[in-house]
């Protein structure tokens, strides 16, 4: 009797384990037409004023906003998924700048933090739209599906902008975001191939499995990988924790004696990942990592083989700038309006570079000319 | 007859020995074996130096926690003191290796002020400390983000890193000698004395065994058990240095620690309801679930099945626990 | 009647009524006042109203199983990890097809049950300590589910989103298919030989033992019901979020915070005293927390901070009186 109970977890588990296989995902990460779709828009010139990539665009076409027309001063609600990494702390920051920088316009901005809940999201925007507080609604959702019938219910009241993830509706004014995940494993796969010696040896490090953003950069990148025979001897996930991540690489240099490049699906733990080829008395790899500054320090400093791919945070910049001009009448880009995704190489590192800001800013913030900076980004 | 009666006394002797080994040892050194058939470099001294330092932050972690266990607690908090000593570290020194001695020196007092607050709540307040734990962790976790705004400010300063990082090299016999280990040895030194040496350990066992009877028999129970956070507090400190050493800035490197190490003490053999364990059954834990944990990348298994063994090896390392406990009575 | 229910309908059973209702009155005044300081009295509509029962429900739901089990002296941390099972599993077996509705809820149903009853098993029959039995199944489902499934799995046909966007008038099915849950369970516990026994194992485990009460079958049912109530709320987020996702219990925290939510209502974490109504006080001060949060725009970082605080707090307000020492 009590065997059994032991055994049946197991069995259950087998079970589960083997209906994996025909397990059906919901979303396509690997869709050659987004694919393609992202080359083209590597390829584009961005129209828009220069130096300020957060109001450019990359093609789209532009919508008219008269019935959206209000008097100002303008009362405007933000349901943020959470602040819960330095991506998002940066991009909270930049966001709550632009508001400053444009505080003759905005009467009031309220935000709700769902703390990377779907479940409070929802709840959160329901609240907003019944309040009547609100002259427009600022999404970042933290799924794409599951906010789409919150997001529909807001149109009917109100104008909505989202940005970073999509919804599944088309109904918001406008939806602000980078090129995005393909285009990241486009630009940091076609670096690697450029700079590996031939046989060199590729380790890919990625962050979780699952999410969107994560899972469209590394398919790009695969298939680039695979259409030029690069051999990847791992694909391994670091759960984003500097130790566990120090520890992979040192197994992989020890199991394959040298790794000549390392492919990150995002920069958090890059530093990690360098330290642990010093300790191994290894020569450092080529690496793709972020425009986080820690990375960028290290890049300069030990002169390494490096780029530094983005998805910007000056992105949270758009949905402010775009929600005026929609409350104005005036017009805005849409249904989609895609912001340029530059890259940081050894050219313009020196550029972002800055001692002075912390380990986890993010250098493409496109801050430098918003209210408090350096002080508000924790800088000096 | 008298021949019998020496043979039995030698089987018994053997048998009695064999109770003592403690499991988690065993199945550590079975792990590693095989580790080491995967990976041979791990069955070098400086392999078997690295996995050392590796598992040194849980070690320590756990020589903390079983304190709290044993006295029949849980500590929740200690995987967000490790977060705050990280991310706090980086604000204090700042990249400036002369704030290091006073910013540890400030770590500590935080940690000492948590293990204070959770004990006084946990004896005074009678909150069970499974929530008041868990209040900490909230709070801490909450007070390290308001901190660095939800980004650490700071680089550590390489001798502050040095106590997780540095390794002395060319060093007889084992090649390579991290300071790691000196840590995590002083830790375990003081734990093991702390609790099987003085008499405050004693109490400790008597107020998990039987909290009311151990009052009864003048054991001040509320000081004791405030001690006992303290310690397990400022155990995740001293984790905290160790893993900011090794690993370098980071908002969430406490994530899931406090589960982690109750894991490592219970897979050592300390009982949840207090009143039972060892010093080196909770590190044997601790090196066990480290080596399970290397074993399973050596061979290949993504990582949620990891979790998934994880599960199994608690579960099984506990009901064979209780299986041995009645049958031995 | 055997001498062992005679015995247990005996059994002192102190309704801690005072902690409850306290609770209640709390929230209310907390809400009420909060949104005429910050000048959001809409939200004292109706709509507003329903919006904040709405964020009781899925916690809510989970939280009732929890009850059960910390009522028989156990606990169960596995209930985040089978909101996430349930989640997806109920999205993969429908994939949007309305026929399939019935067949994914009895499966998950079942599936729940099956947790439940090898929790119980653990707890009873192999003497394994509760946290740990339930941690242990708890990593166990995750670490299968994620394995099996990295996204959004299937997906919820329409008819079956009604189950969290249908509403009867102005209040919404999910919000009273909580209130009737709970109704449920109070009854089980109050006026069944089921809910004096598992009152009489929390309280004193061995003398309900000896009083002839099968204390294993007892936990076992409390684990069984803990585990469907988390299927439900699976079921019920999947419908509501139309699609069910591996990480959708973590990310919840449901674990912890029915956890807390129990204690904090005044069930004891011994065993033995409290109630379902206390638990749902619980639940909706965390609903007014997180709404006034909201009002109030108090940012994210504070708020952590002012959580864990309020978590002690309000259990500490009943507790400091007790003599017993806690652990």
């Amino acid at each position: 009797m009590r065997l059994l109970k032991l055994i049946a977890p197991v069995v259950a588990g087998a079970a589960l384990a083997g209906a994996a296989p025909f397990a059906a995902s919901a979303q396509n990460f690997d869709d050659p037409k987004e694919f393609q779709a992202a080359q083209d828009l590597l390829k584009m010139t961005p129209s828009g004023p220069e130096g300020k990539p957060w109001e450019q665009n990359l093609g789209g076409r532009e919508v008219d906003t008269a019935k959206y027309k209000k008097a100002g001063p303008y009362r405007i609600c933000f349901s943020n998924a959470g602040v819960d990494n330095p991506w998002r702390v940066v991009g909270w920051t930049n966001m709550q700048a632009q508001v400053d920088a444009l505080k003759d316009d905005i009467k009031s901005f309220k935000a709700a933090d769902a703390q990377g809940k779907d479940d409070k999201q929802i709840s959160d925007i329901n609240a907003f739209v019944q309040s009547g507080d609100c002259d427009a609604l600022i999404v970042s959702p933290n799924t794409t599906a599951a906010l789409s019938p919150a997001v529909e219910a807001a149109c009917k009241k109100l104008p909505v902008i989202v940005f970073d993830r999509g919804v599944l509706t088309t109904c918001p004014v406008t939806f602000v975001n980078p090129i995005g995940g393909y285009g990241w494993g486009i630009q940091t796969a076609d670096f690697i191939v450029s700079k590996l010696p031939k046989g060199g040896k590729v380790l890919a490090l990625r962050i979780l499995p699952g999410v969107d953003v994560l899972e469209t950069r590394w398919s790009a990148a695969n298939r680039i990988f695979k259409e030029n025979g690069v051999n990847v001897v791992g694909a391994e996930f670091t759960g984003g924790d500097n130790a566990k991540t120090k520890q992979i690489v040192e197994d992989y240099i020890n199991r394959n004696g040298k790794i000549d490049a390392i492919w990150m699906d995002a920069g958090a733990t890059a530093v990690a990942a360098l330290e642990a080829f010093e300790d191994s008395g290894q020569p450092y790899p080529i690496i793709t990592g972020e425009d986080q500054e820690d990375f960028l320090k290290k890049w300069k400093e030990k002169g390494l083989t490096a780029m530094a791919p983005t998805y910007p945070t000056y992105q949270w910049r758009a949905p402010v700038i775009a929600t005026v001009r929609v409350l104005k009448g005036e017009p805005v880009i849409g249904p989609t309006w895609k912001l340029p995704q530059p890259v940081i190489t050894q050219a313009d590192l020196d550029k972002y570079v800055d001692d002075k800001m912390p380990p986890l800013h993010y250098a493409m913030c496109g801050c430098k000319d918003l209210p408090g900076y350096p002080q508000r980004w924790g800088g000096k | 007859m008298t021949i019998a009666l020496k043979e039995i006394r030698q089987g018994q002797a053997f048998a009695h020995l064999a109770r003592r080994i403690n499991v988690a040892l065993v199945v550590f050194l079975l792990f590693y074996i095989v580790i080491g058939l995967l990976q041979p470099t791990y069955l070098e001294p400086a392999g078997a130096m690295n996995f050392l330092r590796r598992a040194a932050p849980l070690a320590i972690l756990a020589a903390g926690q079983i304190f709290v266990l044993v006295s029949g607690g849980f500590d929740l908090s200690v995987g967000s003191l490790v977060t705050v000593t990280v991310v706090g570290g980086s604000m204090l020194t700042a990249n400036d290796p002369s704030n290091t001695g006073w910013a540890i020196a400030v770590l500590y007092a935080i940690g000492l002020l948590v293990g204070l607050i959770n004990g006084a709540v946990v004896a005074y307040l009678r909150t069970p400390s499974i929530i008041a734990t868990l209040g900490t962790l909230l709070s801490v976790n909450g007070v390290a983000m308001m901190w660095s705004g939800g980004s650490p400010r700071g680089y550590l300063p390489d001798n502050f890193r040095m106590f997780g990082r540095l390794v002395f090299h060319d060093v007889p016999v084992v090649k390579i000698f991290p300071v790691a280990i000196v840590v995590l040895l002083a830790v375990c030194a003081l734990a093991q004395w702390g609790l099987h040496g003085m008499v405050f350990g004693r109490r400790v066992f008597a107020i998990g065994d039987n909290a009311r009877a151990a009052q009864l028999a003048g054991v001040q129970v509320a000081l004791v058990r405030i001690v006992v956070f303290v310690i397990s507090a400022l155990a995740a400190v001293t984790a905290g240095i160790l893993l900011g050493g090794f690993g370098g800035v980071s908002v969430d490197v406490g994530v899931g620690l406090e589960l982690q190490a109750i894991a490592a003490c219970v897979v050592g053999g300390v009982q949840l309801m207090g009143g039972r364990g060892t010093l080196v059954g909770a590190v044997a834990g601790a090196l066990t679930l480290t080596a399970l944990f290397t074993l399973l990348t050596l061979l290949g298994w993504p990582q949620p099945l990891k979790e998934t063994a994880q599960g199994v090896i608690l579960i099984i390392a506990v009901a064979f626990g209780a299986w041995r406990r009645r049958r031995t009575g | 009647m055997s001498s062992a229910d005679v015995i247990a309908c005996g059994f002192p059973r102190r309704r801690t009524a005072a902690a409850p209702l306290l609770l209640l009155l709390g929230s209310i005044v907390l809400y009420i006042g909060v949104a005429i300081a910050t000048g959001q009295t809409r939200m004292l509509e109706v709509e507003g109203v329903v919006g904040l029962l709405q964020r009781m429900v899925a916690l809510g739901i989970v939280a009732i199983g929890q009850t059960f089990v910390i009522l028989a002296g156990s606990i169960d941390l596995s209930v985040a990890n089978l909101i996430s099972v349930a989640a997806v599993l109920a999205s993969f077996i429908m994939q949007g097809r309305p026929e399939m509705m019935l067949v994914a809820v009895v499966a998950v149903l079942a599936v729940s049950a099956i947790v439940g009853l090898i929790n119980g098993a653990l707890v009873s029959h192999l003497q394994v300590s509760p946290f740990i039995a339930t941690l242990g199944s708890g990593l166990i489902l995750q670490g299968l589910l994620s394995a099996s499934f990295t996204n959004f799995a299937g997906s919820v046909p329409i008819e079956f989103q009604s189950a969290a966007y249908g509403a009867l008038g102005p209040l919404p099915y999910s919000v009273i298919g909580l209130f009737l849950l709970a109704l449920l369970a109070s009854i089980l516990l109050r006026a069944t030989k089921f809910g004096a026994h598992l009152y009489a194992v929390g309280g004193n485990s061995e003398g309900a033992r000896l009083a002839g009460i099968r204390t294993d079958l007892v936990t076992i049912g409390a684990h069984v019901l803990c585990s469907l109530t988390a299927g439900v709320s699976g079921l019920y987020l999947a419908s509501r979020l139309r699609s069910g996702a591996p990480w959708i219990g973590r990310s919840g925290v449901y674990d912890l915070e029915s956890i807390a939510v129990v204690v904090i209502g005044g069930t004891l974490l011994a065993g033995g005293r409290g109630g379902v109504w206390g638990t749902l006080a619980g639940v909706l001060l965390f609903a007014v927390l997180d709404a006034s949060f909201n009002m109030l725009d108090v940012s994210a970082y504070p708020k952590l901070v002012l959580r864990g605080a309020i978590v002690i707090a309000a259990v500490a307000i009943y507790t400091f009186r007790s003599r017993d020492l806690a652990a």
